[in-house]
């Protein structure tokens, strides 16, 4: 049986992608990463079984929660750059597509997509990590998957297929 | 959006592409898809959705973890908590900023992404020591000579237990304190001054991360060092002096790291 420490480290890269999806920013990310190994070996004391894995995604979901409150007082700093930025063409447009329609969502809606379709995380490991009923999750899923199409049809005129 | 006669409903639809629908389930849902064309459309975009954000973020995790996040270096970077001031000050990184407000720190260029910690509090801490620091008759809301309340005050409005450092030894007598909005609720201000009329300020609040390396900002009249230690993030500003604000910092530093003098 893996120890805590190596189910923790084994989770590592894991918690870099999806704190880079939630921050799209790798330094931030990274940083966050850090923030939440730190929370979690010293708490190890408080981890009684479960999960390691939805317990390390529950401190990162709720670092990134406080990062924001904080960041939300000072509106005028979001890096708002990145999304005024022109248009690329080629390879990299899909990308920035996603990751735009990403930063439209409401915070809980896309930790709850990412958690579903990057991390892969059941609908159940989901509830836990947002301490909400399963069908709280569902609705978030559907809303994100609404909300995101709206900006990629709506958005991105030019994408759109041609019949 | 789903045909109401249909035994399938959108939950199912979100659980199909999830995953998350029994084997029986699926193939009747599948089926269900083939003679309903538009949802079948909905369906694939939910997909194609999923594949977009996999194909921009998948890669991270295949990515060599750096060596600050692996774990041995996290345990050591933890234990070494009551991190000592010279290994501190040492990696104290230097930013520099304008004078103008927070304006100022959006020109930061190419690493200004989005405000970090120290941003917010740096520059909270910087108006509030260029607000109270020209100030003659009313720098503080509590005179330095009731200490004792002062301390009790606001650390029952920080939530935290707060030390206000002695530093006489340094030269400084404490002007006295106030409680000042801060970036995450209430937070401390403390102010010092030298013979010489030079002031020092210490702002602290709770912060969101537990700890963090020193940081060291300044502009041509004014300087700020700043941490986090133990969740409470410490702004100490003064003069545009490094030299000498480092050691006022080393001064405060060493009273008030939890970390240290839980190590005794």
């Amino acid at each position: 049986m893996a120890t805590f420490h190596q189910s923790v480290e084994a989770t590592i890269p894991a918690l870099r992608r999806y704190a880079r999806a939630l921050t799209r920013d790798s330094d931030i990310a990274d940083d966050l990463v850090q923030d939440t190994l730190v929370r979690a070996l010293r708490s190890e004391h408080l981890f009684h079984g479960g999960d390691v894995r939805s317990w390390l995604y529950t401190i990162l979901t709720n670092l990134n929660r406080n990062r924001l409150r904080s960041l939300a007082r000072r509106p005028t700093l979001s890096p708002i750059e990145d999304n005024d930025a022109p248009d690329l063409a080629g390879p990299e447009a899909g990308g920035r597509d996603i990751e735009r329609a990403l930063a439209t969502l409401v915070e809980d809606q896309r930790n709850a997509l990412l958690l579903v379709v990057l991390e892969g995380l059941s609908y159940r490991e989901v509830a836990e990590v947002q301490g909400v009923p399963i069908g709280t999750v569902m609705s978030r899923l559907a809303r994100a998957r609404v909300q995101i199409k709206n900006y990629l049809d709506g958005g991105r005129p030019a994408l759109r297929r041609v019949k | 959006m789903i045909d109401r006669d249909s035994p399938v409903t959108e939950d199912e639809l979100h659980a199909y592409i999830d995953g998350e629908l029994p084997g029986d389930r699926m193939e009747a849902v599948a089926s269900w898809l083939a003679a309903h064309p538009e949802q079948a459309a909905l369906v694939a975009s939910w997909r194609a959705q999923a594949e977009s954000i996999r194909a921009r973020y998948g890669a991270t995790a295949e990515e060599p973890v750096p060596e600050r996040l692996k774990l041995d270096q996290v345990l050591k970077q933890d234990r070494a908590n009551g991190r000592s001031w010279a290994a501190m000050a040492a990696a104290a990184a230097v930013v520099a900023f304008i004078v103008g407000g927070t304006a100022g720190w959006m020109a930061r260029g190419a690493s200004a992404a989005a405000p970090t910690g120290f941003d917010v509090f740096a520059s909270e801490a910087l108006d509030a020591y260029k607000l109270y620091v020209v100030e003659v008759r009313h720098p503080v809301e509590v005179p330095g000579n009731e200490r004792t309340h002062m301390t009790q005050w606001l650390s029952k409005r920080l939530g935290e237990d707060l030390r206000i450092p002695d530093l006489q030894s340094i030269g400084l007598k404490l002007v006295g304190g106030r409680l000042l909005p801060g970036p995450t609720g209430a937070a401390a201000f403390y102010m010092y001054e030298s013979p010489s009329g030079e002031r020092f300020t210490i702002y602290c609040a709770k912060a969101g991360e537990p700890q963090t390396a020193l940081r060291y900002a300044s502009d041509e009249q004014f300087a700020a060092f700043y941490w986090v230690d133990d969740k409470i993030a410490y702004v100490v500003s003064g003069p545009a002096d490094r030299q000498r604000l480092e050691n006022v910092t080393k001064a405060i530093y060493e009273q008030v790291d939890k970390g240290a003098s839980k190590k005794l």
